[in-house]
């Protein structure tokens, strides 16, 4: 898997001289700790409401304020990974084919599946680097927090954006890997997950069908992990997600043989 | 070293590799020589493992391009129209990525590099940004990638594209250093460039082979017999018949007028007859002033040219 290797330090290299990733990273992180404040202070009133209800009413008041903002954040964290992670794998093939490297790529003894797995593997490392900084705050948090919100809860919420984040990414690697024009790959990919994310909708549905369809959204298995469970079942649904797309990019970039030059 | 049998690739009813069959010795320099269109691009494609052939075989260094296409791709280094390279890299960091995917080890992959930046003389180069280079270093960054794994054949679509003169010189005399060594195959326009550093050419027209052969042969034998140009001041008619006189003497070509009765005249020998003294004999007999006498060889252009024109444009071109 000597190939693999080499491609995947190839990809991190490109990512990281070209200044659009460090723009990319910074908006993301701007975004993403706008909103956490914005939501810390949301669930803070929130709460505060809570107590005064319960003094007046006389129930006791019960309220996991840590967990509240978790919740919400990572529910956050998946709108942005949405619009963010078609723009990262938008150019992935699209840039190798119109300078002629992939045919470089393709004369060389690595296999297709070397080839899309190191750039793969490049994306979802780009995607955690990007997630890393978030983590700051929400440490930050969970240490504060009186009694202590459980380690299980935030390590499971970033399992779940890692597992989604997958998904997307091996599913804009799958465009990316249909078309040379970079615009066409992010809007489709943009567009196709947000179809699969409104396949939970159906939830409002009763029937056979409507639990069929609920399984298939990619956003029905992300709510367990913000709320600290992992359940087998999600944890299958996403690998498979991401090993059918891998497949079906590994074939795609096999088909580039047969394209006319 | 490789061979090639019946070899066709087909776009639908298109035909662009049409029963190709050709052998390249090892050590040997093949050119391959064509007009754009006649399928070198593709045939390159295919030997490379590339793309696969409609159907066909063909066999590098004992491997089959299709059933053990890794194996092959092992063997063979391949420059394509266009410089695979990578703009944001360095030059010295793109060698070192190709090396890698192409399985040189890493003990080896310094000296490889060295190696291939000395051949193509990229030493200055070496930390710059691809980007920055002109388009003839930017050609030799290919050349250096097809050459930093040491491979058994190389392939080189049209090395000498856009480099000036002196880079042309140096990049002919390295593909001649590397045979021997090296089994290469060339592509290109360039007709000198052929009889200057292949051992054989093959010429490809239409998907389908016109001739394999070395360059000398090609330009023996279609020279047919000989071809002589004189320029004489005499008048046409007369000239003509004293010309047909002449045994041995077949075509009788005269060029429209130029300066005044000054006449540019072919004149063709059947094969094997040497008629130069017999005209200039015949013109200084008549009292004619003989300007100019020599004798036309034909050149790999006239063949190419010959080969590569079909019926109707030949129909057009003599009338």
């Amino acid at each position: 898997m000597h190939g693999l290797y080499a491609i995947y330090r190839k990809e991190m290299g490109h990512y990281f001289v070209s200044p659009i990733a460090y723009i990319f990273i910074g908006l993301f992180l701007i975004l993403s700790a706008f909103f956490f404040n914005v939501i810390l202070s949301e669930v803070i009133k929130q709460s505060f409401q809570m107590e005064m209800q319960s003094m007046q009413f006389g129930q006791p008041a019960s309220f996991d304020v840590p967990a509240a903002v978790l919740r919400s954040f990572f529910g956050l964290l998946s709108t942005l990974i949405l619009f963010f992670t078609p723009i990262l794998t938008m150019s992935v093939y699209a840039e190798e084919r119109k300078r002629g490297t992939m045919e470089l790529l393709m004369t060389s003894p690595v296999s297709e599946l070397e080839i899309v797995l190191g750039k793969f593997l490049a994306s979802l490392s780009l995607f955690a680097i990007m997630l890393l900084p978030t983590a700051s705050y929400l440490i930050f948090m969970v240490l504060r927090s009186e009694p202590m919100l459980p380690w299980r809860m935030l390590l499971a919420g970033y399992a779940g954006v890692l597992l989604l984040g997958g998904s997307l990414l091996a599913l804009g690697s799958f465009v990316s890997s249909l078309t040379e024009n970079q615009l066409i790959a992010a809007v489709i990919t943009f567009a196709a997950s947000l179809f699969i994310w409104v396949l939970d909708i159906a939830r409002s549905s009763d029937t056979g069908a409507g639990a069929v369809l609920q399984y298939l959204s990619v956003i029905r298995h992300y709510e367990d992990f913000t709320r600290g469970v992992i359940d087998t079942s999600s944890l299958i649904y996403y690998f498979s997600f991401i090993v059918l797309f891998i497949f079906l990019t590994v074939r795609s970039v096999d088909s580039m043989r047969w394209r006319r030059a | 070293m490789i061979e090639v049998q019946n070899l066709t690739k087909s776009y639908g009813a298109v035909k662009a590799v049409d029963d190709v069959s050709f052998t390249v010795n090892k050590g040997e320099i093949l050119g391959f020589l064509g007009p754009n269109g006649a399928g070198k691009t593709t045939t390159m494609r295919i030997l490379t493992g590339y793309m696969p052939a409609t159907s066909g075989t063909v066999r590098v260094a004992g491997f089959d391009v299709f059933r053990d296409s890794m194996e092959v791709r092992r063997h063979i280094g391949y420059l394509p129209e266009n410089p695979p390279v990578y703009p944001d890299m360095t030059v010295e960091s793109y060698l070192d990525f190709v090396a890698r995917i192409k399985n040189v080890p890493a003990e080896r992959r310094a000296v490889r590099i060295d190696d291939a930046v000395r051949k193509t003389n990229l030493e200055d180069r070496r930390s710059q940004l691809i980007k920055r280079l002109s388009r003839g270093y930017k050609q030799r960054v290919g050349i250096a990638q097809a050459l930093v794994h040491d491979p058994d054949v190389i392939i080189l679509d049209e090395p000498t594209v856009g480099l000036d003169p002196k880079q042309i010189i140096e990049v002919r005399n390295l593909i001649k250093g590397l045979a021997g060594s090296h089994t290469i195959i060339l592509s290109t326009h360039i007709l000198p460039e052929v009889s200057m550093t292949c051992d054989r050419v093959v010429i490809i027209n239409k998907g389908k082979i016109a001739a394999v052969d070395t360059p000398q042969n090609l330009t023996s034998q279609l020279k047919g017999g000989q071809k002589i140009r004189i320029e004489v001041e005499a008048p046409e008619r007369r000239l003509r018949e004293v010309l047909a006189q002449i045994p041995g003497a077949s075509r009788v070509e005269v060029e429209p007028e130029r300066a005044g009765e000054r006449l540019a005249v072919t004149v063709e020998a059947a094969q094997g007859k040497d008629i130069r003294s017999e005209v200039a004999a015949k013109i200084v007999q008549n009292g004619w002033p003989l300007f100019e006498l020599r004798g036309v060889s034909l050149s790999l252009e006239d063949i190419f040219l010959e080969l590569t024109t079909d019926d109707a444009t030949h129909a057009q071109l003599s009338s």
